[in-house]
């Protein structure tokens, strides 16, 4: 099929074409001008929703929750702090994204690891909350967060008995054969640094009785962990010597 | 007497393959694959089942889309150029058009089933991705007979198209409705009991196609040969119900 030159096109149309362009140019340059504004995080829609939305594909509808609240903090012109975000709607986020998709770690390690580092502590226990709760529905699948959690209270917020809390919930919980030994340890030391020396001993006493730990070299630095909390406890107790 | 659905079955392959379609399922993988590549790069952890997840859910879109098109516009185009008249006024029963050009349409899915089912072999094991392309045949398989169904049935592109999106839909999310319908979510007065019924009873009037070609089964090996077995089992008797279906139909028409 043969086109026409341009010059067939009358001149109104042409004048139209420009018009309608022109418009459109400044209508997006009007908009440019306005200052860029954050919106809040809204309430997620509910799981349900959510898996109606998906089309049976509730899995590819979590990562997708996950990725947009992943690049909610960077809005057009506007670079939100982790601050700034309402931490009871991230955790709803968080949790609905987590019933679409039980078996995956990502938005556990998204709290543990990413949200839980914000600066204000209100904000970070909220995150630790969201972990702990999740670890207790799938503690075989989901303890790495926790062992995560445990260490963010302790060093990061440095409030111990949070941290023991959460440890304390991690060596209860976490019985499966592929929870490292380590894991279940955290809860000892935390009652070390808290100088609660006979609590740890029982506990690392504990562990090495119920014959959950059977590797020999775990057990030899269980046993000399437990002649280090036996010094120190002699040491903060001068007059104790029975356990010479 | 099947010689001339064979035919038809082979020139309807034809006109797909001469209308540049192969190119369109190649195009949409590659475009599914960039942008699932853009998004495993946001990816905070399991980034190759991030990748995964939303390129299979993607390419599921892509094929039921362009088949569903395909079907409608082919159909509708032989309406109007009364190639399907001429068809027809040749001595062969009614069956042999509507069921060669299911064939034809039956055929052509298994050129995005195969595509795609390799594209997703790149993420997950090659047992599960060749389970994943086996029930995509078998959904698009359900959706070319029920596009055909509709373009055989309404007089225009556009409502079959429609219809053809409102089915496939409701098939997807009917699971997801019966879960709402029944959930707690507030007092079980008649009106919200009757509303329950009439969801389940459309339940049994659809293919469970949430059932279908599921992402899980790339991203945590859970397919097996019993999932392949259902998804089979309702794909020959969905198929069979909407080939009768078009039947019917097509005999009561007359031209």
């Amino acid at each position: 099929m043969q086109q026409k030159p341009l010059s067939s096109v009358p001149r109104t149309l042409w004048l139209a074409l420009a018009l309608t362009l022109l418009l459109q140019l400044s209508w997006q340059l009007a908009q440019r001008s306005t200052p860029p504004q954050a919106r809040p995080l809204p309430p997620p829609p509910s799981a349900a929703m959510a898996r109606l939305a998906s089309l049976g594909e509730p899995l590819a509808m979590s990562k997708a929750m996950l990725l947009h609240l992943q690049s909610f903090e960077d809005q057009a012109g506007v670079s939100l702090p982790w601050r700034a975000l309402d931490y009871d709607h991230l955790a709803l986020w968080l949790d609905t994204a987590q019933t679409l998709d039980p078996r995956s770690r990502y938005a556990l390690v998204a709290a543990s690891e990413i949200y839980a580092g914000v600066a204000d502590p209100v904000r970070a226990r909220r995150m630790l909350a969201f972990v702990s709760a999740s670890f207790a529905a799938d503690p075989a699948r989901r303890w790495p967060a926790m062992a995560q959690a445990t260490l963010v209270a302790k060093h990061q917020l440095h409030d111990l008995p949070l941290a023991l809390t959460l440890a304390r919930q991690l060596r209860q919980q976490a019985t499966g054969k592929d929870v490292p030994a380590w894991a279940r340890q955290m809860e000892a030391f935390v009652l070390e640094d808290m100088d609660q020396f006979d609590s740890a001993q029982i506990v690392l006493g504990g562990l090495i009785a119920s014959g959950q730990i059977s590797d020999p070299h775990e057990l030899a630095f269980m046993a000399r962990k437990l002649d280090e909390i036996a010094a120190k406890k002699k040491h903060a107790i001068p007059g104790n010597t029975h356990l010479q | 007497m099947w010689r001339p659905g064979l035919i038809i079955a082979r020139y309807t392959l034809l006109e797909a393959l001469r209308s540049k379609l192969p190119w369109l399922f190649v195009l949409a993988g590659c475009a599914a694959l960039a942008l699932a590549g853009f998004l495993q790069q946001l990816a905070l952890t399991e980034s190759g089942a991030v990748q995964a997840a939303i390129l299979s859910a993607l390419l599921r879109l892509v094929a039921v889309f362009l088949l569903v098109s395909f079907v409608i516009t082919s159909l509708a185009r032989e309406a109007a150029d009364k190639g399907q008249e001429l068809l027809l006024a040749l001595p062969m029963p009614r069956a042999v058009y509507v069921l060669g050009k299911l064939a034809g349409f039956g055929a052509l899915a298994m050129l995005p089933a195969l595509l795609f089912g390799l594209l997703t072999s790149m993420w997950a094991a090659p047992a599960q991705s060749a389970l994943w392309a086996l029930s995509l045949l078998g959904e698009l398989w359900i959706m070319a007979a029920f596009s055909l169904l509709c373009a055989l049935g309404l007089p225009h592109a556009l409502p079959a198209l429609a219809a053809s999106g409102g089915f496939y839909l409701l098939a997807r999310g009917v699971g997801s409705l019966q879960l709402l319908a029944h959930g707690n979510t507030g007092a079980h007065d008649g009106s919200r009991q009757a509303i329950a019924w009439a969801i389940d009873a459309l339940a049994l009037l659809l293919p469970n196609l949430d059932h279908f070609t599921r992402s899980e089964w790339l991203l945590y090996a859970t397919g097996d040969w019993q999932a392949l077995g259902l998804v089979a089992a309702q794909t020959a008797i969905y198929v069979g119900l909407l080939a009768t279906c078009a039947l019917c139909d097509f005999y009561r028409k007359s031209f």
